[in-house]
């Protein structure tokens, strides 16, 4: 496991790993952002982990970065890779096209291929969830088939639907919450990957593995309406 | 948690620009992508709290340029820190920046703002607004904590906690909390990704103050100054992004990252504003400009722990 550790200010280290989108850099990280959160350390705020590096945010009147890095370092050798399919593969529901994925047939007509390929493609594949981030519960997974991998639109959309379904070049992710977003939208999910009423607010967390599969309009009523 | 019948509460009368209820920060989500929220100025929220005898992470309102008018339901000890404001009760003039107490069915009105741009207005007791994910702080984007989520209404009723506490409420201050100066002086770290910008960036972000852009919230501040130069593009993979870190986009001109921003971003990032200044810049508004300068770790703890004795000699006036 090779990293480095760099301040940032005075009340947070980030621990650096390779910079490339990659998941085997990614179970390092989350590797070592669960070490360090199981390890409740003194004057620790926050452990964040991103597709590649580890924040820590600490109280610096009660820790530093130094004690923090000869920590991390003291405890590089005992950190491994979770065991693998930790947590089963999360299945989401998605119903694609339509008015639910205005841009299905611009994804379509980038891949020189028809809506229905687009469809196949994107629900084939286990993507990773690789970080969380944006708003609250919004998963980066990837990593999307090149073929189908349009990046964002360059003006983002001022409303995108909560449970909206996108593509932003090689990442797919579902929109937890109505916000702004520049992301291709395909399709949406019946499914609210953030709901804070719930005893378990959050539907996915980094490391995890997520299968989309295809509902017909009337699934989605139905798992809509059940309260999903 | 004790919204409804029986609890006191403040009933807003006028909302004023932008009044959210603030604590310290919703810490410990931003794994879920949950952003921290908080006070723009930590140190007025802390001390204004502490001016009515409230623990530091009692829920305040922050007040932004324009003030509200709220009507009490009881008789509250209330306390104003921040950014200078005329304070009246039923017409009357209070003291900002000491405790003073508002009568059952009383008028609170925060009025002509006379320097800095947030308020922070504690309530003996507290706003008792439902906690989500450990804290009661608004983050507005994701229309978390607070009142729904939202800047507060005409209309509103804010819940009060239980008045009665063991702590006494603190002496005035003996001066007003420091607001900037113009321009700004506010220190900060390089990193945590300086080596993404040429040799001379940080001389460069230090030659003449920043302007804060109109297109600036508790999210972050547009800042319109000398480009800096980044050495091998703009774009880098999303990383975490502290609080008061300047991002730098490909138009050189850097992003101060401040209460509500999220928690990771794409952007190279020079430097970090040190945790003494970061309630300097909460302080400031769109047209008010900003001096960097770099300083070193040892600097930055030197502020920061005698801005801490500082806060504690106040703290210390309460049993």
């Amino acid at each position: 496991m090779t990293f480095r550790i760099v301040p940032a200010g005075d009340s947070a280290v980030i621990v650096e790993f390779d910079a490339r989108i990659d998941a085997g850099v990614n179970a390092q990280v989350i590797a070592v952002a669960e070490a360090l959160q199981a390890a409740s350390l003194g004057g620790v705020r926050d452990v964040v982990p991103t597709y590649r590096s580890v924040a820590i945010y600490f109280d610096p009147l009660r820790t530093d970065s130094d004690a923090l890095a000869a920590l991390i370092e003291r405890e590089a050798a005992r950190f491994h890779l979770a065991p693998a399919a930790a947590r089963a593969p999360v299945r989401i529901p998605v119903c694609y096209g339509g008015e639910f994925g205005p841009d299905l047939p611009d994804v379509a007509a980038f891949a020189h291929m028809q809506d229905a390929d687009v469809i196949r493609i994107h629900s084939a594949k286990a993507y990773r969830v690789f970080m969380l981030g944006f708003v609250p519960g919004f998963a980066y997974m990837g990593v999307v088939d090149d073929v189908i991998a349009m990046p964002r639109h360059a003006t983002p959309r001022v409303r995108v639907p909560a449970g909206s379904v996108g593509i932003a070049g090689v990442q797919t992710g579902v929109y937890p919450t109505e916000t702004p977003g520049g992301w291709r939208l395909i399709g949406r999910t019946p499914v609210r990957p953030f709901d804070p009423a719930r005893a378990e607010p959050f539907l996915l967390k980094a490391g995890d593995t997520v299968e989309f599969y295809p509902v017909a309009r009337e699934d989605y009523d139905r798992l809509r309406g059940g309260g999903a | 948690m004790s919204e409804g019948a029986g609890s006191a509460a403040l009933v807003v009368i006028k909302p004023g620009m932008l009044t959210t209820i603030q604590d310290l920060g919703r810490w410990g989500y931003q794994a879920e992508g949950v952003p921290v929220a908080g006070p723009m100025d930590p140190c007025a929220h802390r001390l204004a709290n502490a001016l009515v005898g409230n623990a530091w992470g009692a829920a305040t309102l922050e007040i932004t340029f324009i003030g509200p008018e709220l009507e009490f339901e009881d008789e509250r000890i209330v306390a104003v820190v921040g950014a200078s404001f005329d304070i009246t009760v039923d017409g009357r003039l209070v003291p900002a920046n000491a405790p003073f107490m508002v009568a059952a069915g009383s008028r609170l009105r925060v009025g002509q703002r006379r320097r800095g741009a947030r308020a922070y207005l504690a309530v003996r007791g507290g706003l008792d607004v439902p906690i989500v994910l450990g804290s009661r702080a608004t983050h507005l984007v994701s229309a978390m904590g607070g009142l729904n989520g939202r800047p507060l209404r005409a209309g509103d009723r804010v819940p009060l906690g239980p008045p009665d506490g063991a702590r006494r409420t603190a002496a005035a201050l003996a001066d007003p909390w420091p607001l900037p100066e113009r321009p700004a002086r506010i220190r900060v770290l390089p990193g945590p990704q300086v080596e993404a910008f040429t040799a001379d960036a940080l001389d460069t972000l230090q030659s003449a103050p920043y302007v804060i852009g109109q297109n600036s919230d508790r999210m972050g501040f547009r800042l319109e100054g000398p480009r800096l130069q980044h050495s091998r593009g703009a774009d880098i993979i999303s990383d975490a992004t502290p609080l008061g870190v300047l991002q730098v986009p490909a138009s050189g001109q850097p992003i101060l990252l401040m209460a509500d921003r999220q928690t990771a971003g794409g952007y190279p990032k020079i430097a970090t504003v040190i945790s003494a200044d970061i309630a300097v810049a909460g302080q400031l508004a769109p047209g008010d400009a900003i001096a960097f300068t770099v300083c070193t770790r040892l600097e930055a703890m030197a502020a920061l722990i005698a801005q801490e004795r500082a806060l504690m000699a106040i703290e210390a006036a309460q049993s």
